[in-house]
């Protein structure tokens, strides 16, 4: 693909994002989207770059702020919206909800939300793609708040120990909820370097910037498709609104409204916008729009689900 | 065919015939491919079957528990094994969010069919933290099959039965089963995960036995046999789901009562048992249900101590005996010089 023909991807992937992300934020004080919502708003490029890199085949696992990932990977909006709503159309049928995302047929292949847990289940999909000869990558979102876990370590150590096709992507935002990384971990002391300590190969970069994070996955697609085992890539980004919700929360202190806006000013869709230009963006803001509308509409009047829906998925199963 | 085997060997030629008949199928585990094979379970499935399907793994239960999930939830089928049940509670988080919910948290579309073997300890010192027998906590846990084979024959076929299960499926194996021998077919077969197995007839009173304990109440109903008392046997092996169907039978003939867990009896497997019997088959009873089981503390270390902490075929014996209405003591047999922190090398098959 040429660079712009990447870049247009990449615009369209994030504005896409954005929307849907706008699009809940703006309908959930409604109250008929009953369930916890991470939004990933501002921090929609590495989502965007990183599935970018990937083919038919790969796999995304990721958290609990994965609506981003889910997405552009090419998860079905009009189900993701219908699990916010709790429909039985929803991709998990009502039984998961915001935080429980899955899209086997579109390589999203679940997402979960304690921190740090859902780590592991991507290196086991790629154990499975080294026993059964398949050529697959399989990507595992994680945020800076995943490097203070034990399972993260534990995870990368027996990847590169088996040299496995996985690629954990870290998303450091800078905050688990309200805690700064200062109370969490050392200052100073990056995140990659720790990572590298297990001996996998590591790439860091802009968060921010969809085109450098697309360039260094693929870089690292590449060596893991080789053979190389897996890679670790960092990107420092940053959320715009509240840990969990709709709103926009800096008047609660503890991060300044000084620091906000100088991420803000760095907003992933405009750099990109200024560096390409976006001649027809106006018309891909509109069929996003009415994707969006239709995606709602669908959600909004599908049925509940009934307490029946659930006997097939219990243990025992008969 | 069916020959003699012990409850490692039947062990492994269950999992070797599962890797035979299934190429993804993994074992994988602390001490899996080690001289020692896990008390014999595993030796020789490594070079029979590969590095990449038998392997051992770093010290990391919890991210290895996951890794099996996310096998399992891609297509293979993983059989990761603990040495001991207190290794695997450093993975239960795993186990309880992940491994339990998985298939219904995404609807039916992804699944989890692994299988957790977790050996249970007893004696020689082995104390708090290497003979802890967790069942009921796992069983307390909506969409995980947790079964506990007493004999070589059901461990072979329960095992195999669970490695093809679409459910994840935790195995607790008790050590000292592993000193016994039972007739174990050759050929591959299933034993149901969900059934409780009738061992002994008998008329005046219902002995439900869990794991090791089913052998103990056998050895107990002997010695009601020469009391007068005809005590019925049954070998729980699968705690959940439970087959209260199978007990409820039982004791709605006997009238009486007796479970003997291998486990501590507050909020135990016990409860839920006696708890299901009185809601259900109340009118049948002619006694109050009892419970045996550990102490309400952890497992003492000095074998002064922990001899005293496990119920023992006469004090089985003596409480049903009293149940039944005839109150005697027991002495035992042939226990000889036995030390008590040693397991009881007269229980031998066929069962």
């Amino acid at each position: 693909m040429d660079q712009s023909a990447l870049r247009q991807d990449l615009l369209r992937s994030m504005l896409r994002i954005r929307m849907v992300e706008e699009a809940v934020a703006d309908l959930y004080p409604e109250q008929e989207m009953r369930c916890p919502v991470h939004l990933s708003i501002g921090q929609e490029a590495p989502a965007a770059g990183v599935c970018s890199a990937l083919a038919n085949g790969d796999q995304v696992v990721s958290g609990h702020r994965s609506h981003a990932h889910y997405l552009a990977r090419g998860g079905d909006l009009a189900r993701m919206l219908a699990e916010f709503y709790g429909k039985a159309t929803g991709c998990t049928g009502g039984l998961g909800g915001s935080m429980h995302l899955t899209d086997p047929e579109a390589g999203f292949l679940a997402a979960t939300p304690i921190v740090g847990s859902s780590i592991p289940v991507g290196v086991g999909a790629a154990l499975t793609a080294r026993n059964r000869g398949e050529d697959r990558v399989v990507v595992v979102f994680l945020g800076d708040g995943a490097m203070e876990t034990g399972i993260l370590h534990e995870s990368i150590n027996f990847a590169v120990v088996h040299r496995l096709p996985v690629m954990f992507c870290c998303e450091n935002n800078l905050y688990s909820v309200y805690s700064p990384m200062s109370v969490r971990q050392p200052p100073d002391r990056s995140i990659v370097e720790v990572a590298a300590g297990h001996g996998i190969r590591t790439w860091s970069g802009d968060g921010n910037d969809a085109e450098e994070v697309a360039g260094l996955a693929e870089d690292a697609v590449q060596a893991i498709r080789l053979g190389s085992g897996p890679a670790f890539l960092e990107f420092s980004t940053y959320r715009w609104r509240e840990h969990c919700g709709p709103y926009y929360d800096n008047d609660l202190g503890y991060r300044t409204q000084e620091e906000f806006e100088s991420w803000r000013d760095s907003d992933p869709i405009e750099i990109l916008a200024r560096r390409e230009g976006w001649p027809d963006r106006e018309q891909v803001a509109l069929d996003i729009a009415e994707e969006i509308r239709a995606a709602v509409e669908f959600a909004r009047s599908s049925p509940f689900p009934v307490s029946d829906s659930m006997r097939s998925t219990l243990v025992p199963s008969s | 065919m069916e020959r003699m085997l012990g409850y490692g060997q039947a062990i492994r030629e269950a999992l070797d015939q599962a890797l035979a008949d299934d190429p993804d199928v993994i074992v994988m585990g602390l001490g899996v491919p080690d001289p020692k094979g896990v008390f014999g379970s595993t030796i020789g499935l490594q070079e029979r079957h590969g590095v990449e399907r038998v392997f051992d793994i770093p010290l990391s239960e919890n991210a290895v528990t996951g890794i099996a999930l996310g096998s399992a939830t891609t297509g293979l089928r993983p059989v990761l094994v603990h040495q001991r049940v207190d290794f695997a509670l450093v993975s239960f988080e795993q186990i309880v969010n992940q491994i339990a919910k998985w298939r219904f948290m995404f609807d039916g579309r992804l699944s989890a069919p692994l299988v957790i073997r977790m050996v249970v300890g007893r004696g020689w010192g082995q104390g708090p933290q290497h003979s802890q027998s967790l069942q009921a906590l796992f069983a307390h846990v909506p969409g995980l099959r947790v079964i506990m084979p007493t004999t070589p024959s059901d461990a072979k076929g329960m095992l195999t039965a669970a490695i093809e299960s679409d459910d994840p499926v935790i195995c607790l194996e008790h050590r000292w089963l592993y000193n016994i021998e039972d007739l174990v077919p050759q050929e591959r077969y299933r034993v149901p995960l969900d059934r409780a197995r009738v061992v002994r007839s008998g008329t005046d009173v219902t002995l439900v036995g869990v794991s090791y304990m089913t052998l103990e109440c056998l050895t107990a109903a002997e010695m009601l046999a020469d009391a007068g008392v005809s005590a019925e046997v049954v070998d729980l092996r699968s705690i959940r789901p439970l087959d209260i169907d199978t007990i409820r039978e039982s004791v709605e003939r006997t009238g009486r009562l007796v479970v003997v867990d291998n486990a501590h009896v507050v909020g135990g497997v016990s409860a839920e048992i006696t708890a299901a019997v009185l809601e259900r088959s109340f009118a049948s009873l002619l006694a109050s249900p009892v419970r045996m089981g550990f102490p309400d503390h952890p497992t003492p270390t000095s074998p002064a101590l922990a001899d005293g902490y496990y119920p023992l075929p006469e004090d089985i014996a003596a409480r049903t005996a009293a149940v039944v209405g005839r109150p005697a003591a027991f002495t035992p047999a042939e226990r000889g010089e036995r030390r008590l922190d040693q397991p009881d090398t007269s229980y031998q098959g066929p069962f």
